[in-house]
């Protein structure tokens, strides 16, 4: 194929990717380092107060917005270097923590939360997601053929469910006196609140995230299990290989290039965790890196948006994913040389 | 299983852990989804009750006058079972037989649509008439036994007008779907077809670009989108749009987001099908766009409709794009449920809360019904195949 005509063809895709995706980033990376507020000006105010026989004056000095000719308030832009993320990360009082030896408290700062959440959610998630699926996956080729269909049906409805749905149907399941919390506290004659403190909320949304993307590993491992290689089994067999041993040395083996596909994926979605936080409504206890750029970015109560912190704190979660990606795109980039030889 | 050997063949304590656990994950899968139905159309008290029992029964509703006797049960399972039946043997036919072949999705489209209305005003309109005789007829057959009321529905699609969100939903789907099929079955096609290192570093870029989290990206686009009005008023004066609140923008953005992970997965759909079928087209004298049109589109429904559903789903899911994005009117359903938190302050408002969840799950459930193999095949698709 001409460069021409391949130009023709991926040219639209790379256009709105270049646009909507490349741009954007270095929008982001540029805002970090800059900060837009309201120009602000000294305004000496004279405010009077109808007292007895005079009246009580009080001349201060007020701050106020600078308002434009178009009736909008004037804004400046400002390169500030790191302040932004110094005001995200908050170093001073993690080094005041570290120094007071109460390490604890470092996690009482947003970012420092979000980010050991998000890291423990993603590791936590990731085996729970390969073991059940892969569970999954062996049972269901075990079952009879009739049957595989209807268990499929059932099984992608968890996977397809809107993120926020799907928490919040688990959510109505565990709050207030929902039912399954009325139950344990029958079984367990106390009285439980699931959405009290931070860590039962976090075993939901362990639960949640297996119960969401376990069928998605199950399909990817039923379809591997199609192509197991039964003379190697049977050899298995004879070589006097137990059931353990044959799923050990023979199934897995197999299955290893679909582990990495999915662990893969899964680092990928995990590490962007934000729905469950919205569905399982857990902002007071537990946060997100992903929610917190987005809180930032939410207009507060004054109308305005924190831009530049949520530039920052974007930036920051970048970071993490190039992490995060180091090790895959340099295997990929090693199999392309290999192949190029 | 016969065709296993003796030496595979598994004892009995096995097999039977095995279906125990597989029975274990099906009602794990299936659980929450269905309760949340269960809820959705019992009386708030009936609801939140702690007993499971009264939650199914619905003691409270059935004191209200309002319920299913046992020949509602019995009937409606009946034509729903038939409707079903109905739709997959012979809906199909009156499709191929009605629409030109040329046309065949819109065909499929307009049957849908013609089929649901059907059904809902059978279902819905002429049923609940039929029965409301023969019940009063039936005596203690007729005797409502299992509460069920649609006050919940009435609710969320009438007074709060759901309906907006939905059709906003509809809009930007659809909208992300077309779109990115059709700007992604080109460019898979390109990759596929290119094995130049340029597509190489395109792929690697998209893969990059796949795990970027979607926040990152609104972050870029919310000062440029809140203040587009002033950016573009030298190129087009003064018809030049705020983006921010525009359903269209959302879709070019989602689109966009979408991207990566389309082309890769049309790249491995079309490297599926054989090379050869378009070589010989352009030996006849074809070019590259004319091969693709006449040789390559008629082959490539499978897997343009299999990624067509992942756009849907993406589209559709969506929480953090449309609710940073668009502002109150134009609102999309799973960002307008949030709506929902501020106000559930009564009961009442929690179950309309799980009837809106209710609703915007069940063209999903659909989805799967009517999709579930393409979907398998797409999830597949990927992986297996490298």
């Amino acid at each position: 194929m001409k460069f021409k005509t391949f130009a023709a063809f991926v040219g639209p895709s790379v256009f709105m990717m270049i646009l909507f995706i490349a741009l954007p980033l270095i929008s982001v990376f540029i805002q970090s380092f800059q900060i837009t507020q309201p120009v602000m000006q000294n305004l000496e105010v004279e405010t009077c107060t109808p007292g007895f026989l005079t009246q009580t004056c009080v001349t201060e000095l007020k701050t106020v917005p600078v308002i434009g000719e178009d009736g909008k308030t004037v804004t400046t832009t400002e390169w500030t270097g790191l302040q932004s993320y110094r005001n995200v990360l908050q170093m001073d009082k993690v080094w005041e923590a570290v120094s007071a030896g109460r390490l604890g408290d470092i996690l009482q700062i947003d970012f420092w939360k979000a980010l050991r959440f998000t890291l423990m959610f993603t590791l936590v998630t990731l085996p729970l997601v390969i073991g059940v699926g892969l569970l999954i996956a062996l049972t269901v080729n075990n079952a009879a053929k009739a049957l595989r269909g209807p268990v499929i049906f059932v099984s992608l409805l968890p996977f397809i469910i809107t993120p926020v749905i799907g928490s919040l149907s688990i959510y109505w399941l565990f709050v207030g006196d929902g039912i399954l919390t009325a139950m344990m506290e029958s079984w367990s004659g106390t009285n439980i609140s699931m959405f009290a403190q931070a860590w039962t909320i976090e075993l939901l949304m362990y639960f949640y995230r297996v119960w969401h993307v376990a069928p998605f590993a199950f399909v990817i491992f039923y379809a591997g299990l199609q192509t197991v290689n039964m003379d190697t089994l049977e050899s298995a067999v004879i070589d006097g290989a137990n059931r353990w041993e044959r799923l050990r040395h023979v199934i897995i083996p197999h299955l290893m290039p679909l582990i990495v596909f999915i662990a893969l994926v899964h680092l990928m979605d995990c590490y962007r965790v934000f729905d469950e936080i919205i569905g399982f409504r857990s902002q007071a206890h537990v946060i997100s890196l992903q929610w917190l750029t987005v809180d930032f970015l939410t207009p507060d109560d004054a109308g305005n948006r924190a831009i530049s912190r949520a530039a920052a704190s974007a930036m920051l979660t970048m970071i993490g994913i190039v992490f995060l990606l180091i090790w895959p795109l340099r295997r990929t980039w090693k199999d392309h040389k290999g192949g190029a030889h | 299983m016969s065709s296993v050997s003796r030496a595979l063949r598994q004892p009995f304590g096995l097999r039977f852990a095995s279906g125990a656990f597989l029975a274990f994950w099906c009602l794990l899968a299936a659980f929450p989804i269905v309760w949340i139905a269960v809820m959705s159309i019992k009386s708030p008290r009936d609801a939140f009750a702690s007993s499971p029992w009264d939650v199914i029964v619905g003691p409270a509703t059935l004191a209200r006058g309002e319920g299913l006797s046992i020949l509602d049960i019995v009937l409606g399972l009946v034509v729903l079972y038939f409707a079903i039946r109905w739709a997959f043997t012979r809906l199909p036919g009156l499709v191929m037989q009605y629409s030109p072949p040329s046309l065949i999705v819109l065909g499929w489209l307009v049957g849908a649509a013609v089929y649901a209305l059907v059904f809902l005003l059978v279902f819905f309109g002429l049923l609940p008439l039929i029965l409301g005789v023969l019940n009063s007829v039936l005596g203690p057959l007729g005797e409502p036994v299992l509460g069920l009321t649609t006050q919940h529905y009435v609710a969320v699609w009438g007074e709060n007008e759901f309906y907006r969100n939905f059709l906003n939903s509809l809009f930007v789907t659809a909208g992300v779907v077309t779109v990115s099929l059709t700007v992604g079955t080109l460019a898979g096609y390109g990759l596929a077809r290119s094995g130049s290192d340029l597509a190489f570093w395109l792929l690697i870029a998209a893969l990059v670009f796949r795990a970027l989290p979607h926040s990152v990206l609104v972050a870029g686009y919310l000062p440029w989108f809140i203040n587009s009005a002033e950016i573009l008023r030298p190129i087009f004066g003064d018809l030049s749009p705020t983006l921010y609140g525009q359903p269209w923008a959302v879709i070019a953005v989602m689109v966009s987001i979408n991207q990566p992970f389309t082309i890769w997965m049309l790249r491995s759909f079309f490297q599926n099908i054989p090379s050869e079928l378009d070589e010989a087209a352009r030996v006849d004298g074809c070019s590259h766009f004319q091969a693709f049109r006449r040789v390559i589109m008629p082959v490539m429904w499978p897997g343009v409709i299999t990624t067509g559903l992942f756009a849907f789903l993406l589209a559709y899911n969506d929480f953090l794009v449309t609710s940073l994005l668009l502002d109150a009117q134009n609102q999309t359903m799973v960002p307008a449920i949030a709506g929902y938190f501020n106000r559930e302050t009564t009961t009442t408002d929690q179950v309309e809360a799980v009837a809106a969840a209710v609703s915007i799950t069940a063209p999903l459930f659909l989805l799967v019904m009517v999709f579930q193999r393409q979907i398998v095949s797409g999830l597949t698709a990927g992986a297996v195949k490298g």
